[in-house]
């Protein structure tokens, strides 16, 4: 009983990390049209960046800053962010799959660049020295990862909040309008360049807090942390929850997560032992079959955006052909 | 060469030498027009004559190649079309661009400036100022969309309604930024009977509110009954400047524009 309970909190400490990394992309995509293809690259910049500052310091190595741990995180959302902003202001001027195909290609140099400084990202072999916060305190135990748990569902509801208030806001109905019609925006005094970037860089360091929480979870992280595949199940997530709806993007992750790990484990249980060595190669077909198959028969995702009339607070109002009001 | 030249203090817009080229192509070719304060000008031509690059060049969307575009009298050239419209200038679009998957009211508020909320931490933290602008800002959309009669479709979706009530929807966006003048892309095009006399209706009221508009449309008789004076271009250059009366009888514009007499 208690492996299952303790399977359950990894698996939810997961799903929920990887949530908060949906939810950055959701305010990219679902909330402004960015396209960004390399989600990777600020989960991997969070992770990163939390484990160098946060971590102990290593024989030739130039991390290990041993920061008070919410530095380090803050640090390492701080870096995803800076990321962002050099990459935003280079690429933002591209549409869609330009800007899809542009941010790709970041993700994959920043694995590349990972895996070859070795004096300050331990290279292929991983970050080490890092310690989880509370670790004396805790152990390494189901106490531990409970504790976790919960302190990474308090920054997943914190986030939420967060981006129900943006979308709810006439920010929300800014980024909607530079997402449906820019020249539009722009004929209306709007700033669509300004505005793109500064949701582009809150996406991402929403994203690398999701990366942040994802490398102190395991205390590690190399090279294989931050391959595409993760961009494509995160992706997986928003698609599959519904672009645009925050509650849906989450129901996507925990979903998605679900259904990865599932595969995973009846791959393995059930497929011949000749084709054990594929299971994982089945997995990305499987991710990429989701994802085409919802952008065709149900490209709203199982929770379609809710068109909102803007106002803050409770005073949210589904909009129906209600005629005069 | 010119019918109607007379030196106008009261130009809300003047165009000097304005010439827009892609790569060999000349669109618009030495423009120099004034738009009065206060008028209903109407811009004609046969298709291809350069109106929507001209109208485009005013509105900051393509920038002139040569010559310089002043905005009660401040050059505005290079000034970027956002830009453009926080200083009282606002444009509707030939196929009209509504925020499709937004509501009729949404798109219309969107369109003030200044709001405290437009900016990321203005959102998240000024939720009591944002209450109290969005109260302001809602009651003013209701109160142009019922102006414009769109309030019954407030809460649609406005890629869902009618093709002339987007048009009527652009203008109520343009009217929450309450410009000076406002530049109208074809408004009658495509648009039922019944709302083209709504849409002419309120332009005329709002015209004696004081506003100045500069419209293109391809409706002779649109033009002919209620713009003054009337611009007509022909293969980039401006071929007649004059009064509607003027522009009946016109030989020049009916060879260029009509190729033919016109029916009176």
């Amino acid at each position: 009983m208690i492996g299952v309970v303790s399977y359950l909190v990894f698996f939810t400490t997961v799903a929920a990390i990887l949530g908060i990394a949906v939810l950055g992309l959701n305010l990219q995509w679902g909330n402004t049209g960015l396209f960004n293809g390399g989600v990777v690259a600020s989960f991997g910049a969070g992770a990163y960046g939390t484990l160098i500052l946060g971590g102990a310091p290593q024989d030739g190595q130039l991390g290990g800053f041993s920061l008070f741990y919410p530095l380090a995180l803050a640090g390492g959302m701080i870096a995803a962010g800076v990321l962002a902003w050099i990459v935003g202001k280079l690429t933002l001027r591209l549409r869609h799959d330009y800007l899809a195909i542009a941010t790709f290609g970041v993700a994959v140099a920043f694995e590349n660049v990972m895996r070859n400084a070795t004096g300050l990202t331990g290279g292929a072999q991983g970050i080490r020295g890092f310690e989880r916060p509370f670790r004396d305190m805790l152990g390494d135990g189901f106490t531990y990862n409970a504790v976790f748990l919960v302190f990474v569902l308090l920054i997943l509801v914190a986030v939420y909040v967060f981006l129900e208030r943006l979308t709810v806001s006439p920010f929300g109905r800014l980024l909607r309008a530079i997402r449906e019609d820019e020249t539009a925006a722009r004929s209306l005094g709007k700033a669509p360049d300004r505005v793109r970037l500064i949701s582009f860089v809150t996406g991402s360091v929403i994203i690398g807090l999701g990366g942040g929480l994802y490398g102190t979870f395991y205390a590690f992280v190399s090279p294989q942390d931050v391959l595409p595949i993760l961009t494509f199940q995160i992706w997986a997530m928003l698609i599959v929850g519904g672009a645009g709806n925050t509650r849906g993007a989450l129901a996507g992750a925990f979903l998605i997560w679900g259904a990865w790990t599932f595969s995973g484990w009846a791959l393995s249980r059930f497929a011949p032992i000749e084709a054990q060595l594929y299971t994982g190669s089945i997995q990305f077909v499987l991710i990429g079959l989701v994802i085409v198959g919802m952008l065709l028969w149900r490209p709203q995702g199982l929770f379609p955006e809710r068109l909102i009339v803007s106002q803050p607070g409770q005073n949210r109002e589904k909009t129906q052909a209600e005629g005069f009001t | 060469m010119r019918f109607w030249v007379r030196p106008m203090d009261d130009a809300i817009l003047t165009l000097s030498g304005v010439s827009r080229t892609f790569g060999d192509f000349t669109a618009v070719d030495d423009v120099s027009v004034q738009i009065r304060e206060g008028s209903i000008t109407g811009l004609i031509g046969p298709n291809g004559a350069g109106k929507s690059t001209l109208f485009n060049v005013v509105a900051g969307e393509l920038s002139p190649t040569r010559g310089t575009v002043s905005l009660f009298g401040t050059d505005i050239s290079r000034l970027p079309p956002d830009r453009r419209f926080a200083i009282g200038l606002g444009r509707t679009f030939q196929i009209p661009r509504p925020f499709a998957r937004m509501s009729v009211l949404e798109n219309v508020m969107l369109a003030p400036l200044e709001q405290t909320g437009e900016t990321l931490l203005g959102a998240v933290f000024g939720r009591k100022r944002i209450r109290e602008q969005e109260q302001t800002i809602r009651k003013r959309a209701l109160e142009v969309l019922d102006f414009l009669t769109l309030r019954p479709v407030a809460d649609q979706p406005a890629g869902k309604i009618s093709g002339g009530q987007m048009k009527l929807l652009e203008l109520a966006r343009v009217l929450m930024g309450d410009p000076r003048l406002i530049l109208l892309d074809e408004p009658a095009a495509g648009v039922n009977p019944a709302l083209t006399e709504v849409l002419i209706e309120k332009i005329e009221e709002l015209n004696r509110g004081g506003k100045t508009f500069l419209i293109i449309e391809h409706d002779m008789d649109f033009v002919m009954r209620h713009c003054d004076p009337v611009i007509a271009m022909a293969e980039g250059k401006v071929v007649f400047e004059g009064t509607s009366a003027q522009a009946q009888f016109n030989p020049i514009l009916l060879d260029a524009y009509l190729g033919a007499p016109m029916d009176a």
